[in-house]
């Protein structure tokens, strides 16, 4: 009892329970991220190809994705026998990416050498062996091996194509539609005026504009034509496969992103796929309603938000924090202020999306709307959820963070260091510019990291005020004025939920949601080391004294 | 504002001041007087600090405070710089002449009285700054731009604060990186740079060790033949070995003022005789 009691009164069990506590969040956070990056990391490396002969005769090919025990309840056989799950490819031949095999049901199991893993612009992937290689109806290689050996050219050529048409559907083809559709603009707000004040003689614009429209018409024709022979060369190279049930299917190279015998490649061969795979995912566009390729506007999308927000909610957090702390007279007023902004911090999120799209959306983009871009009127410009409105609506989230952290940070300022300033002559406005904010800055970058946080992981709000599954045109492009607030984006956080949950093929998605946790938690990650860096430095440069 | 306005307003005399007649007043051995409290008392929201205190403090001489803590002497010496302004609740009475101007009313422009009072602290507060920018902060501050004129300031300042040599070939560095009595020189020299007529000095070698302790002391002793010293202190012989007149505060009266050998060998008052003789205090 007595030994108890002396455990107690030193305190053991207390730190148990504390190092136990930090153990399981520990556990918890490390287990997480692990079990994210393993997935999400994971789904890049090119598996190996098995080709399974089943009791039935039928022959089947694929990657081995998982592999579990057959629960039975009840029965003897509860948990005895095994399944795997086999990713088949060959979405427009068979209808189903996946497939469900018992291990009783195989009888043989093979790695065929020549076994290739295709990816393709559309119905997913395809895994087969190769058969011919043909252009313009003319064979140019026959035999598995002879295709892989005469592959590799035109997988490249295909890329460069592909590049090419996009550039010019993207460039010329762009910068025409954004010519007529400024015609179109300029036409509409003639007959604005001329419902204003009518009677006023414009013929002579209006002919203008015709010849101009039908001068761009004219161009708009000849590129199309230019594009369309351009794609229709590229397409006759076209590659024959053979599924694993014996059909065939003949598809252009155009369309084929990548190939790779999977059961051949070295270990370097498959660090390559790995890394190209990689690559795309980061820079590339999406395809098949965002399962696959690349998710760069979602990442652009989220970084472009992010800052905006903290461009708007920074000066605004700091001056209110200024004024709370430097200038008000400390009293009931202000600490009600104060307990309103710390709330304001706790309301839930889409509390904050409803008040954007009522405020931001509907009110101020409305009348921006009707002042500035009558003309293309009844389709909103501002009054449509968009980039701006969807960062204003976080910076309302993060202000009050801001405002909090800046305030803990002026008022850490010591007291001496304002007096000296001010026993110089200097006044208060002096002295917090020159003086207190300085010091302050290391602690208002705090602020501004933990806001960056909570806004890069806001979703619910986003959804109402601009973020969309997929955004053909970025917010930042070649076309004047370059910057455009107004336009709809993506999102790594919405990209989550609409891949994972929204999908028609949520198999399919499921790497690809782990892959997209694992690029969100990198640029909060990132984000929040550049603000860290830059508090450091600032850190060291405005060092209160060591004796201080 | 212009900075010639300081020098141009003439000190005034201790013939203009002298309607009041201070019980403690001690005799003028110069005849100028630089500020005139009367009957200055002070109040920390319903606690007086302060009673009714009057007192001439003579130009170009070094002036201590001493008392036991809590005793005003502090206090009475940030009144003479406003610095009292920072805290909320204070109410202060009475007149502080500075060239016979009134410092304590509602119209004073506060920034004019102190640059024309500089203060030092009791913990050396260089800002988080090079010592080039921390010298001449009080320049920039009044809009001076002219490098030739700041680097000058700050050599003469410097110089004046017995800092320069140990300084001139890192000018750049931080204000934090000097030693203790080196950032307490460099809090001298910053108050110094913008010509005040009066410095105030608050405890200045109580976080000091005793060398550093002895290169202050001998730079009051120096700059008191061109500006006015007041010093709080709480080293009784730092007051007797730097100050010309000596004034002895308690529980928030002025006791004794006087020169300071006299009010350190012939104390007129039984309380001074008690602390200066370690009786209690």
């Amino acid at each position: 009892m007595s030994a108890l009691r002396e455990l107690l009164r030193r305190g053991d069990p207390a730190i148990w329970l504390a190092g136990t506590g930090l153990g399981i969040s520990v556990l918890m956070i490390g287990g997480m991220v692990a079990l994210i990056l393993w997935n999400g990391l994971g789904f890049f490396w090119p598996k190996r190809i098995v080709q399974l002969t089943l009791k039935d005769n039928s022959v089947v090919m694929g990657e081995i994705v998982a592999r579990e025990a057959i629960p039975a309840p009840g029965t003897p056989e509860h948990l005895k026998r095994n399944r795997i799950q086999l990713k088949l490819g060959n979405r427009d031949l068979t209808g189903a990416d996946f497939r469900w095999i018992d291990e009783s049901d195989i009888t043989a199991r093979q790695e065929p050498g020549d076994a290739v893993y295709v990816e393709r612009r559309e119905y997913g992937p395809f895994i087969g062996t190769p058969v011919k290689l043909a252009e313009n109806d003319k064979d140019i290689a026959s035999g598995s091996e002879a295709v892989l050996g005469a592959l590799p050219g035109y997988v490249s050529k295909a890329a460069r194509d592909r590049a090419a048409i996009r550039a010019l559907e993207q460039g010329e083809v762009g910068n025409i539609n954004y010519q007529i559709e400024q015609v179109r603009l300029r036409g509409r707000s003639l007959d604005l005026e001329a419902a204003r004040s009518p009677g006023v003689d414009q013929k002579a614009e209006r002919a203008a504009l015709e010849q101009e429209l039908a001068a761009l018409k004219a161009e708009y024709a000849a590129l199309e034509e230019r594009r369309a022979s351009t794609s229709e060369a590229a397409s006759r190279t076209v590659l024959t496969l053979r599924a694993a049930d014996g059909t065939e299917k003949t598809m252009p190279t155009l369309d084929v992103f990548r190939i790779y015998p999977a059961n051949r490649l070295s270990v370097g061969g498959r660090a390559g796929v790995y890394a190209s795979r990689v690559w795309e995912f980061l820079t590339g566009d999406p395809r098949e309603s965002n399962t696959e390729g690349g998710i760069f506007p979602a990442i652009f999308g989220t970084v472009m938000m992010v800052i905006i927000m903290s461009i708007v909610a920074v000066p605004f957090g700091v001056l209110a924090a200024l004024y709370l702390r430097e200038y008000a007279r400390q009293g009931v007023f202000v600490r009600l202020v104060r307990i309103a902004v710390n709330n304001l911090a706790g309301v839930p999120s889409i509390v904050f999306g409803v008040f954007g799209l009522g405020f931001f959306v509907y009110f101020v983009g409305g009348t921006i709307d009707q002042w500035f871009f009558a003309e293309s009127l009844p389709t909103p410009t501002f009054g449509t959820g968009g980039i701006l409105w969807a960062s204003l609506t976080l910076s309302l989230l993060t202000v009050p963070v801001v405002i909090v952290a800046s305030e803990e940070a002026l008022s850490a300022v010591p007291r001496s260091m304002r007096e000296a300033s001010l026993a110089t002559g200097a006044t208060k406005f002096q002295t917090i510019l020159r003086v207190v904010l300085p010091s302050a800055a290391p602690g208002i970058l705090t602020g501004l990291i933990l806001a960056m946080a909570r806004g890069a992981g806001e979703v619910a709000p986003l959804m109402i005020t601009g973020v969309v599954k997929l955004a053909p045109d970025m917010p930042l492009d070649g076309f004047f004025p370059y910057v455009h607030l107004d336009r709809k984006f993506m999102h790594l956080g919405f990209h989550i939920y609409d891949v994972g949950f929204q999908s028609p093929n949520v198999e399919a998605a499921k790497p690809m949601v782990y892959a997209t946790a694992v690029l969100l938690l990198l640029i909060v990650v990132l984000l929040n080391l550049t603000a860290i860096i830059v508090r450091n430095k600032l850190r060291k440069k405005y060092a209160t004294s060591a004796f201080a | 504002m212009v900075m010639s306005d300081v020098v141009e307003r003439p000190p005034i005399t201790g013939k203009g001041a002298t309607s009041g007649v201070s019980f403690s007043a001690p005799p003028q051995a110069t005849g100028e007087v630089a500020i005139v409290i009367r009957n200055a008392n002070l109040w920390y929201g319903q606690s007086q600090a302060l009673h009714d205190i009057s007192m001439d403090i003579p130009a170009r001489q070094a002036t201590a405070f001493i008392g036991p803590s809590g005793c005003g002497k502090s206090t009475l010496l940030r009144c003479l710089n406003r610095m009292n302004d920072l805290i909320d609740n204070v109410k202060i009475t009475g007149e502080f002449l500075v060239n016979g101007q009134d410092i304590n009313t509602r119209t004073t422009d506060v920034i004019e009285v102190r640059r024309r009072i500089g203060m030092v602290f009791q913990k050396s507060n260089p800002l988080p700054k090079s010592i080039f920018e921390n010298v001449v902060y009080g320049l920039r501050i009044a809009g001076i731009r002219d490098k030739a004129t700041l680097d000058a300031a700050c050599e003469r300042s410097l110089r004046g604060a017995a800092l320069w040599d140990e300084v001139k070939d890192r000018l750049d560095s931080s204000g934090l990186s000097l030693s203790g009595g080196q950032q307490q020189r460099l809090c001298i020299a910053r108050a110094i740079a913008i010509e005040p007529e009066i410095i105030l000095m608050d405890e200045p070698c109580s976080a000091l060790d005793p060398i550093a302790t002895a290169k202050i002391e001998e730079l009051i002793y120096e700059l008191k033949s061109q500006y006015t010293i007041v010093i709080v202190t709480h080293n009784l012989q730092q007051a007797a070995r730097v100050s010309d007149k000596t004034a002895f505060f308690w529980l928030g009266r002025l006791i004794e003022h006087s020169n300071t050998a006299d009010l350190f060998t012939n104390p007129r008052e039984k309380h001074t005789e008690d602390y200066i003789t370690g009786r209690f205090g």
